[in-house]
């Protein structure tokens, strides 16, 4: 063994660290699960771990069935007409609860910022009332842990190199700032590295990505060479739809790189199998 | 006289973003000119505004003056007339870019000049007055470095600063042995500016008409004021014995004051600057001392249009620095030729559709070059919100398509996608049903774990990636296994 530290000593360290006792101070709130239509089709999984870290908080969790969709691709889209009923059913849905939290920055942006402008473009006063009622209820999820609950450490064990890239609407539309970032260097066994050029676009854009195709591919090639310049094994992001774009372009060009929802590493815990390792 | 490709402005369709895109993007030389310029300038620009404490209220204090004056423009513009007839200039009233044209053509003819010396304006290019002067057998000069260079090469701006972005210095040393006829010249940029003074200087001397644009006019004193950092703007303001200059009826501001949070947005949002290099005021004509004769053609071209839509009407506070362009991660791509305008970059996106009006396809097709990351907002020194107008728009453009495109609006793919998602949406046992159906319907699409080829203009995506099949179990369908109900 030439270096000073060896293999045992890094495996006590890191089991000394996890064994630290969790606390969790605040109350528990009674959240409702806005889960996405998006995620609830596609990431089912990234619903599932907003749910467990929730319920590990001390929170209850509870899931409105008649939930479909925000309306957001419609809106940006221009389909506006066809997004208010979408918006309507939205507020009627969630407006009970103490909270709504979502594990995705850009639906949630849709409802705080953009259903009053959906309500003016109606002209309809009662959308308009509900939404700003319902809208300082409504959280992204890394928002909802460190601006709402005071949490940083959620007690999570994630064992890999990461970099995490902060997208557009949770940055500029929801200005969650650090939240995701300090919710990340508090997970036990993280090696969280930079990425280059972080705040820029990484092309999606919902529509954009299909009508504008050959400009998103161009912002895309740009945010995969930053991503691969970090040498990570996985790359993480508060939105599925930024990383379905940015993973659908690191799997094509088989480089190995994962991209993983933010909630499944908060939600990551050590198994017996990592106690005995 | 070169005759420069038509644009937005100009009769008959342009392409689609989307399609001019293509050609831009495919473009190694400007990819590379315009990541590294667009870097180094977003990067000095955040220094310089990270300077001053008080950004944040300088940027509202700007849009609250830009708004006022677009609620109060009747008004202002009667006042600025007054202003500038009492210090001796002439004001003129130009509904559109024909009337203008004519306008400043004849003000030329009146005085037998047959050349005219310009500073950079892009209301003028928006009229396209070169050509127009041009077939009256006038010759116009432009006297800004990067203007000359595309006017010599025939070719339109593609950066509101700087507008020959896209060209390098070996292909300007070529051009201005070419055109200028000059010998012995290398590619050394002082070598290059300075065979551009040479030329310019004469311009200067011998021309008796100037033509500028307007960053701003001064409502209470009647004060024009042009803003540049090469001095040339200097020279075609002072030295022509006559003076015309054409702006938009949105370049105005109420008082002298004003200039106090102006001057202070301009200059760092646009160059990076503190203190911007020659800014010129000029108040009507002053007896001996420059141009004897001063005309302000004010031009409307499509802006009390705008003025009507409440939510669009911010695209007139614009007060063309071209900070949004810069961090555009688009514009950055696709340079400002795709944009098939004037105005490139995301304020062209919501100004020049509402200019023009919507309904033409090239100009439809500019909201939607963007991905709404909002970064054009954030830097924005009059707090343009450039992602909502740019939705505002696409709204407008569907609306307008559905009410009036008859039929084949309604059997437009799009249209019928969304038609049928909507209604999905509109319950969640249709929702779910749905999610059932796209389970069992991907099977011949998804082959080894992967989507690797989507049909029609969905292959827009799996052209460069992957997409993942949905999986077995939906969230909805684990929860109601494991949470039991709602």
């Amino acid at each position: 063994m030439g270096g000073r530290t060896t293999w045992w000593e890094v495996r006590d360290e890191r089991l000394q660290r996890h064994d630290a006792v969790f606390e969790y101070p605040g109350p528990a709130v009674r959240v409702a699960l806005f889960i996405t239509c998006f995620n609830d089709t596609l990431f089912p999984e990234t619903g599932r771990a907003t749910v467990r870290l929730l319920e590990r908080l001390g929170h209850e969790v509870e899931f409105p069935l008649e939930q479909t969709c925000c309306g957001q691709m419609h809106f940006n889209t221009g389909y506006q007409r066809e997004a208010i009923p979408l918006a309507r059913r939205f507020v009627e849905i969630f407006s009970p609860y103490e909270a709504v939290v979502a594990p995705s920055g850009s639906c949630v942006g849709m409802v705080r910022e953009l259903y009053p402008m959906a309500a003016d473009l109606a002209g309809d006063r009662w959308l308009a009332e509900k939404v700003e009622a319902l809208a300082p209820k409504v959280f992204e999820l890394s928002e909802f842990l460190v601006k709402r609950l005071g949490v940083t450490d959620v007690g999570a064990y994630y064992p890999h190199r990461v970099t995490y890239h902060p997208t557009c609407h949770s940055l500029r539309m929801l200005k969650v700032g650090e939240a995701p970032l300090e919710l990340l260097r508090a997970v036990r066994g993280i090696d969280l590295v930079e990425l280059s050029e972080a705040k820029e676009c990484c092309g999606f854009g919902g529509t954009f990505a299909v009508k504008n195709a050959d400009t998103s591919a161009a912002m895309l090639s740009d945010k995969i060479r930053h991503v691969l310049d970090t040498e990570v094994e996985v790359c993480t992001a508060g939105d599925n739809s930024c990383l379905m774009h940015i993973g659908g372009g690191l799997k094509r060009q088989r480089t190995g790189v994962e991209t993983v929802h933010l909630a499944q590493i908060l939600a990551s815990e050590a198994t017996e199998e990592d106690m005995k390792r | 006289m070169t005759i420069k490709p038509p644009d937005a402005f100009s009769p008959g369709e342009t392409p689609t973003f989307e399609e001019s895109a293509k050609r831009s993007l495919a473009n190694s030389q400007l990819r590379r000119n315009l990541g590294k310029a667009t870097k180094t300038i977003r990067e000095k620009r955040a220094a310089a505004v990270g300077e001053l404490p008080d950004w944040e209220e300088l940027r509202e204090a700007g849009r609250a003056l830009k708004s006022r004056v677009m609620r109060h423009l009747d008004e202002y513009l009667l006042e600025l007339e007054e202003s500038v007839q009492r210090a001796g200039g002439h004001v003129h009233w130009a509904r559109d870019a024909a009337e203008a044209n004519r306008i400043i053509a004849q003000v030329v003819k009146d005085h037998d000049a047959r050349e005219v010396v310009k500073v950079k304006s892009i209301a003028t290019d928006e009229t396209r007055l070169n050509e127009h002067l041009g077939r009256e057998g006038i010759t116009a000069h432009e006297t800004d470095l990067a203007e000359l260079i595309i006017q010599l090469a025939g070719e339109t701006s593609s950066h509101i600063l700087v507008p020959a972005i896209h060209k390098n210095r070996a292909e300007i040393r070529e051009l201005f042995m070419r055109e200028l006829g000059v010998k012995d010249l290398s590619d050394d940029p002082e070598d290059l500016t300075n065979a551009a003074r040479l030329y310019l200087r004469e311009k200067f001397l011998s021309t008796k008409v100037g033509i500028s644009g307007a960053n701003f006019a001064v409502a209470e004193t009647g004060t024009v004021c042009v803003v540049e950092s090469e001095g040339n703007g200097r020279m075609c303001t002072t030295l022509p014995k006559v003076l015309v200059t054409l702006m938009g009826i949105e370049k105005l501001i109420p008082t002298w004051r004003d200039f106090e949070v102006f001057m202070q947005l301009l200059p760092r949002s646009s160059t990076a600057e503190r203190m911007n290099p020659y800014t010129s005021f000029w108040t009507g004509v002053t007896g001996s001392d420059g141009p004897r004769e001063f005309h302000l053609v004010l031009l409307d071209n499509g802006r009390t249009d705008v003025l009507e839509d409440e939510v669009g009407r911010q695209a007139l506070n614009c007060i063309r620095c071209s900070a949004c362009l810069n961090v555009c991660p688009v514009y950055e791509r696709t340079g400002g030729h795709a944009y098939n305008s004037v105005y490139p970059g995301p304020i062209g996106a919501i100004l020049t559709p509402q200019l023009v009006g919507i309904g033409k396809p090239g100009p439809d097709s500019l909201p939607y070059a963007s991905s709404l990351c909002g970064a054009c907002y954030e830097v924005c020194p009059v707090k343009i919100n450039i992602p909502e107008v740019l939705i505002h728009l696409r709204g407008r453009v569907v609306r307008r398509r559905q009410d009036t495109g008859g039929p084949r609006a309604k059997l437009d793919p799009e249209n019928a996608a969304m038609q049928l998602l909507a209604m999905i949406f509109s319950d969640h046992q249709r929702f779910e049903a749905a999610q059932k159906l796209a389970k069992v319907g991907q099977w011949p699409l998804a082959r080894g774990g992967e989507i690797r080829r989507l049909p029609g203009k969905l292959a827009g995506w799996t052209d460069v990636r992957d997409l993942k099949p949905i999986p077995d179990q939906t969230f909805r369908e684990w929860w109601k296994a494991n949470r039991g109900g709602g």
